[in-house]
């Protein structure tokens, strides 16, 4: 890239995903439901969904561009221009857009009809809750959701449609496995993007998607979208969303109420497999649409490029001259994101070549070579064996590098072997057999580093994987959970447990108990008692740090 | 002239004008969340992918249409081109753009009618709104192609007559005499249409005034400072939260 003068420093919020240990429980996508899509409209949608690889996706191929024309396209002058069109084209398209996915693209949403079990009279067959579609209302067939194919189910018959398989199939000739004993495949989660250079903000017509100066989050403006439909189109991972009850695109918010108070999103804080990570980086954002220009294999270097040091005088300089409290520059320097994209390299951002620069990022999985390694018969952790199976188990590295490096497998697979080091280097640590360096320094890094990482990918403490700053402060005073701080000469964070446990005493606010408690409980070692919780409802307050019922 | 006269062609324009601009500001101000096309293309594409356009470009043409043969007077006119070649071209381009315009709207109302989950979502509001809709297209026809000639079969050109009535609109002097003067044909066609304008700023119709000219200009990437929202004690009714269950026709919130 070339070296351009730095002038002003915004931050963004990210996540990473550490894909090695997402079990596909689809407790992200439902929490997510529960707080955000369970409404008339968007029955049909998924602000979050958890999709298996191989796979189709949901929206069924969304991947496959040259059918749904999402996302950028380079031009011949080396430029950028919508896939989908110039302004004129979309303008003169609005009518009906050309390649909008419709309800069948995703699925019919349907519910049981569960009175008919206790209302059915007295006979001698059972009363079954027939499924009824949610869009009509009548009987409905199911045959298709948004995890079909969960885990491979039914893979054998669907799975070579999923667009990457095809295009390996095609371009590479490597046929990827469907039997059982043969095939691989782990899990991928999916938000909105909160992209960088989005869109499907270019494709709006109205103007009615906008990113927060403040945290990069994409939202969209109810009151000024229009219900045009482009953005549906515009955006390649097909995270918008048509609201068909009030004739709105939506999307996922970022979970910014909680956001700004500091809190996770309830899709990272319901995660079982406590794989997210939060945190915000320092961007340039003059230099954005230069990158997203890139040649298509230089495309994630760009993209780590327009990540600034935290820690660069210059940066923190700027940063506070455009009003960037110091707690965020201190957040930016602590941000698990940075530390996993950028100082490790080893998250990876999911289809680059989109041109979008997402900004939620994967640590690519290395549970498909371990497992198959292991089905062969050999010792799935051992270094040697680990470091060569990435090189020559091609096809998952392969389907890796389609997904997150624009098909470079040479980036994957560093990132794999880093993985893998890690894994071995501890093995020993914990075994007894020794720190062994020359592990370390096969993958360019440190015991130190080695060491680091697996604090924050295996420990992952609450603290560490989430580290996120809370809106100004000069606006707080707005902010619904600030403001009945006001009221506690304590503050939120101050707050103690009453004499009978943690939600005992006086009675306090929600908000006051929802931030504090929860923060409390969250970063605490041991499981909260049940006695601790009682009066405790809703799901917003849910999370995996406390006792089961017995 | 008469009272009926006066009503209808010296009065009522500037009852609608009101009802309109009135209309469009209270809506502009209060519903910004219901300003929307409300499309139905998640339900149904193909039909709309023909049907939409067809009667969309073919309005356009139709508009201009109006526009030119309301706007500029036929004196003007006849210093370039005759009556006759007048009358031809614009009888034909009317014609072809009406016939699209009509052709258009049924194809959009059968696509409406027989797709099940379409025309779950059609509110009263919607089936107003087509008839009206479709009148004022049918009737507009029928005043292009019968309406020249009074039933005495006497000749009237609405250039002569609509068009100056119309233009005196806007001095606040309307010409009654001479809308008074048109055939029937015209009437019932002025009538329905302003019905259809009354009834834009209440209906999907409105969508119409916010057609996004400015996206060829403003920037691709939009930034925005984070909302501050004054938190409220209750909210109360808030839309876009309805149940899952209730129908997309279904207007009432909560």
């Amino acid at each position: 890239m070339a070296t351009r003068k730095l002038t002003r420093v915004m931050a963004q919020v990210g996540m990473v995903m550490n894909l090695d240990k997402c079990i596909g429980c689809h407790t992200c996508s439902v929490t997510c439901k529960q707080a955000w899509t369970n409404r008339a409209g968007t029955e049909y949608v998924w602000f979050n969904n958890v999709e298996t690889r191989p796979g189709q996706g949901y929206p069924r191929r969304y991947e496959d561009q040259e059918r749904w024309r999402g996302g950028w396209v380079r031009t011949k002058s080396g430029g950028l221009r919508l896939r989908s069109g110039g302004r004129f084209q979309k303008l003169l398209s609005i009518f009906a857009s050309p390649v909008q996915p419709e309800l069948a693209d995703y699925y019919e949403p349907w519910t049981y009809d569960y009175q008919n079990l206790i209302s059915a009279p007295l006979g001698d067959d059972f009363p079954v809750a027939r499924p009824k579609s949610l869009i009509t209302g009548e009987d409905t067939k199911i045959t298709w959701s948004a995890n079909w194919d969960d885990s491979l189910g039914g893979s054998t018959a669907t799975a070579e449609l999923d667009p990457i398989v095809e295009k390996l199939r095609n371009e590479a000739n490597e046929q990827i496995r469907m039997e059982y004993e043969k095939s691989f495949m782990f899990f991928l989660p999916r938000i909105c993007e909160h992209c960088l250079n989005p869109s499907c903000m270019a494709s709006c017509p109205s103007g009615a998607i906008y990113k927060r100066a403040e945290d990069g989050i994409v939202l969209v403006d109810q009151d000024r979208c229009r219900g045009w439909r482009q953005c549906i189109t515009g955006c390649p991972y097909k995270k918008m969303y048509f609201n068909h009850r009030s004739g709105k695109a939506e999307k996922c918010t970022f979970c910014y109420p909680r956001i700004e108070v500091g809190l996770p999103t309830v899709c990272s804080e319901t995660c079982v497999g406590r794989l997210r990570y939060l945190g915000i980086i320092l961007y340039d954002p003059d230099a954005v649409t230069e990158a997203a220009c890139a040649d298509e294999k230089d495309l994630y270097e760009a993209q780590l490029d327009l990540m600034l040091d935290p820690y660069d005088p210059q940066v923190i300089a700027l940063a506070r001259e455009g009003g960037m409290p110091d707690d965020w520059i201190e957040a930016a320097q602590r941000s698990p994101i940075y530390a996993l994209a950028k100082h490790f390299r080893v998250a990876l951002p999911l289809h680059p070549e989109y041109r979008t620069m997402p900004m939620v990022w994967y640590i690519p999985p290395l549970s498909p070579v371990v497992d198959l390694l292991t089905k062969q018969g050999h010792d799935g952790e051992a270094a040697g064996n680990l470091f060569g199976a990435i090189d020559t188990l091609r096809i998952p590295v392969s389907y890796l590098a389609e997904l997150f490096t624009a098909g470079d497998t040479q980036v994957v697979t560093g990132v794999l072997q880093k993985l893998a080091a890690m894994r071995s280097y501890m093995r020993g640590v914990t075994l007894g057999t020794g720190r062994d360096p020359e592990l370390a320094a096969a993958v360019g890094m440190t015991p130190d580093a080695l060491e680091q990482m697996y604090r924050l990918l295996a420990i992952a403490k609450y603290a560490e994987r989430y580290v996120i700053p809370t809106a100004h402060r000069e606006e707080a005073h707005n902010l619904e959970e600030l403001a009945c701080s006001l009221d506690y000469e304590d503050g939120p964070g101050m707050y103690e447990s009453g004499p009978f446990g943690e939600a005992s005493g006086r009675p306090v606010p929600v908000a006051i108990e929802t931030y504090s408690a929860l923060k409390e409980r969250q970063r605490a070692d041991t499981a909260a008692s049940s006695e601790a919780l009682q009066h405790r409802a809703g799901m917003l307050n849910w999370d995996a740090n406390q006792e089961t019922e017995r | 002239m008469n009272a009926v006269d006066i009503l209808l062609w010296g009065a009522l324009p500037y009852v609608v004008a009101l009802v309109l601009v009135g209309g469009l500001i209270w809506r502009y101000r209060y519903d910004q969340f219901g300003w929307t096309t409300r499309s139905s293309q998640l339900y149904e594409s193909r039909l709309l992918r023909i049907g939409s356009p067809v009667f969309h470009y073919g309005l356009f043409v139709v508009l201009a249409g109006h526009l030119a043969g309301l706007f500029i007077p036929k004196a003007w006119t006849d210093l370039v081109i005759s009556q006759e070649t007048y009358h031809l071209i614009a009888f034909t381009a009317g014609t072809i753009a009406g016939v699209a315009t009509l052709l258009g709207i049924v194809l959009l109302i059968y696509r409406r009618r027989t797709t099940g989950p379409v025309f779950l979502a059609t509110t009263k509001n919607d089936k107003l709104m087509y008839v009206v809709l479709v009148a004022a297209i049918v009737f507009g026809m029928i005043a292009t192609l019968t309406g020249s000639r009074t039933t005495a079969g006497m000749e009237v050109n609405y250039r002569e007559t609509v068009s100056v009535w119309f233009r005196s609109l806007f001095i606040f002097q309307p010409d009654v005499a001479a809308m008074a003067g048109s055939t029937w044909q015209f009437k019932v066609h002025i009538l329905v249409g302003l019905a259809l304008f009354a009834l834009v700023p209440f209906s999907r119709l409105v969508h119409a005034f916010t057609v996004p000219l400015h996206y060829l200009f403003r920037p691709y990437i939009v930034y925005r400072s984070r909302d501050v929202v004054v938190p409220t004690a209750s909210r109360g009714r808030v839309r876009g939260w309805d149940p899952v269950g209730t129908l997309d026709r279904d207007r009432k919130t909560r």
